[in-house]
């Protein structure tokens, strides 16, 4: 199946979807050195970041998060790709000058249509999102 | 820019000025007169930000327009009497030099228009730190959205920013109408309201009606908003320039009860083992109240007034700091009790007398906060 959205930052990646229905805070929240999720009760609690194809609704938090994102590109745990919901500033930027593939706005409703381990194309290049 | 005819750091700035357009729905780029930059803390930055700044120095980037900074986590005169780490204070000055290679002044405020950087009314800017933010639209009247610090710094290489939010007139309208039946006499009493109104609006915009605060007490007022809530701009009746309330607002009215509870509910310590104040940064009439204050009663504990180094010269060169600092009174520059260290630095519990001090001090610096006005807290 394949679905269209909205390009953030380009770039075209393959791997593992990993879906949570709340929001992500990269400072504080994720550990840059393992791309694991330190926030308690968090849904990806313990989990790693790590070559996913993270799906989530949109950042919170601080915009120092977009540095934490850098920080995780260079330790080689960033996420392979990102697709939220609605994109702001936070996620955003930091998958720009992280050079994530990022795309937003999906004509699906990718958290009920993506499931944890699915493998999934992130295509950043031509808005689509395939799986 | 965006094709990279001016230099690769100007095109990322760009790229990412452009998405943040995209996301946003901006018409078009606006030029802006400043801008000013958060992210300058090595605490709240780290490693991850240093590399960007080198990085990004290193492409070439330089500032199209008049940029400065927000306060460091470090007084970068006396960072070793006060007792900062080392290895923090080399991290820090990294932090600065980077800033500084692009053409950025180190000036580390929150307050910059203390020190002559006041926008006109309608000027746009992009400015970040929150207060800064709340204070250039509400009091000055200029035109900023929130921005990020990346995103901040990316205007500043481009001199422009994408026309949405705030810098549309159109999108500065209250939702909130905000009467205040207290008796509001001094800066904290302001904070306190900040916070209320914070957490009710949100990201919205509230309106107020039958108080009139000064500068001073809109910073305190403002700065709480911001923190407690993220708002970025407000209206009060007869004082600010603009006025525009949505019919639908809805109606709030922040009473001396709630206010007394929340200063209550607030206070987990006793007693202190720093004193502050400049939260945010300190003018030069607070000086001199604070120097009038000390001199009646000087004060035995570690006191920071926080400030700006403009500020800081201004009143060493008037005497103002000498009558402070005989009285036990320490003006550090650069800084502040939220972004410097300070659960590294030893200290626990420390007083405050500004609202947006006591959101940030439990989670960022792991603190006990006492809170009162001024001559509540000084002899604590």
């Amino acid at each position: 199946m394949e679905i269209s959205a909205r390009i953030i930052s380009k770039g075209k990646a393959v791997g593992k979807a990993m879906v949570s229905a709340e929001p992500i805070s990269f400072l504080g929240s994720v550990d840059p050195k393992t791309g694991i999720v330190l926030e308690k009760g968090h849904p990806l609690e313990g989990k790693s970041v790590a070559d996913k194809i993270l799906v989530f609704p949109h950042g919170k938090g601080s915009t120092v998060g977009s540095y934490v994102m850098l920080g995780m590109k260079k330790n080689g745990v960033a996420p392979a790709a990102i697709v939220n919901l609605e994109a702001e500033t936070i996620i955003a930027v930091g998958a720009i000058i992280s050079e994530i593939p990022m795309v937003d706005k999906p004509e699906g409703d990718v958290l009920e249509l993506l499931k944890n381990g699915m493998e999934v194309t992130v295509d950043a290049e031509k808005g689509k999102i395939s799986w | 820019m965006l094709h990279g005819k001016e230099g690769e750091a100007k095109q990322k700035a760009m790229e990412i000025l452009v998405a943040l357009g995209r996301i946003y729905g901006a018409s078009r780029m606006i030029r802006i007169s400043s801008a000013q930059i958060a992210g300058v803390s090595y605490k709240t930055i780290g490693d991850a930000g240093l590399e960007y700044l080198r990085h990004m120095a290193a492409l070439g980037g330089r500032v199209e327009i008049p940029s400065f900074l927000n306060p460091a986590g470090m007084d970068t005169e006396q960072w070793e009497a006060m007792g900062v780490p080392e290895d923090f204070a080399k991290k820090q000055i990294e932090v600065l030099d980077a800033y500084a290679t692009m053409g950025i002044r180190t000036t580390c405020t929150c307050t910059p228009y203390l020190i002559g950087i006041r926008p006109k009314e309608g000027e746009h800017i992009a400015w970040s730190e929150s207060s800064a933010v709340s204070f250039a639209n509400s009091v000055l009247g200029a035109r900023t959205n929130r921005e990020g610090g990346p995103s901040a710094l990316c205007a500043a290489l481009c001199g422009v920013t994408p026309m949405y939010g705030l810098h549309l007139k159109e999108n500065r309208v209250a939702n909130l109408l905000v009467h205040v039946d207290a008796n509001l006499e001094n800066k904290t009493d302001y904070s306190i309201v900040g916070l209320l109104v914070g957490k009710k609006v949100k990201k919205g915009i509230p309106a107020f009606k039958g108080i009139k605060p000064n500068e001073t007490q809109m910073k305190y007022m403002g700065a709480a908003m911001a923190a407690s809530g993220s708002v970025a701009l407000y209206f009060v009746e007869g004082v600010t320039s603009e006025w525009n309330v949505s019919p639908d607002a809805e109606k709030i009215t922040i009473t001396q009860k709630e206010m007394d509870e929340l200063k209550a509910k607030i206070n987990d310590a006793d007693s202190a083992d720093l004193i502050t104040t400049g939260c945010p940064h300190a003018s030069i009439s607070e000086l001199e109240e604070i120097a009038e204050m000390l001199e009646k009663k000087p004060v035995k504990k570690p006191f920071w007034i926080c400030l700006s180094r403009n500020i800081k010269d201004e009143a060493v060169k008037s005497g103002l700091a000498a009558r402070i600092e005989k009285n036990g009174g320490t003006l550090v520059a650069d800084t502040c009790m939220v972004v410097a260290p300070l659960e590294r630095m030893g200290f626990k519990s420390p007083a405050i007398d500004s609202g947006k001090a006591t959101v940030y001090l439990p989670t960022m610096c792991r603190q006990k906060v006492l809170f009162g006005r001024l001559e509540e807290i000084l002899w604590k």
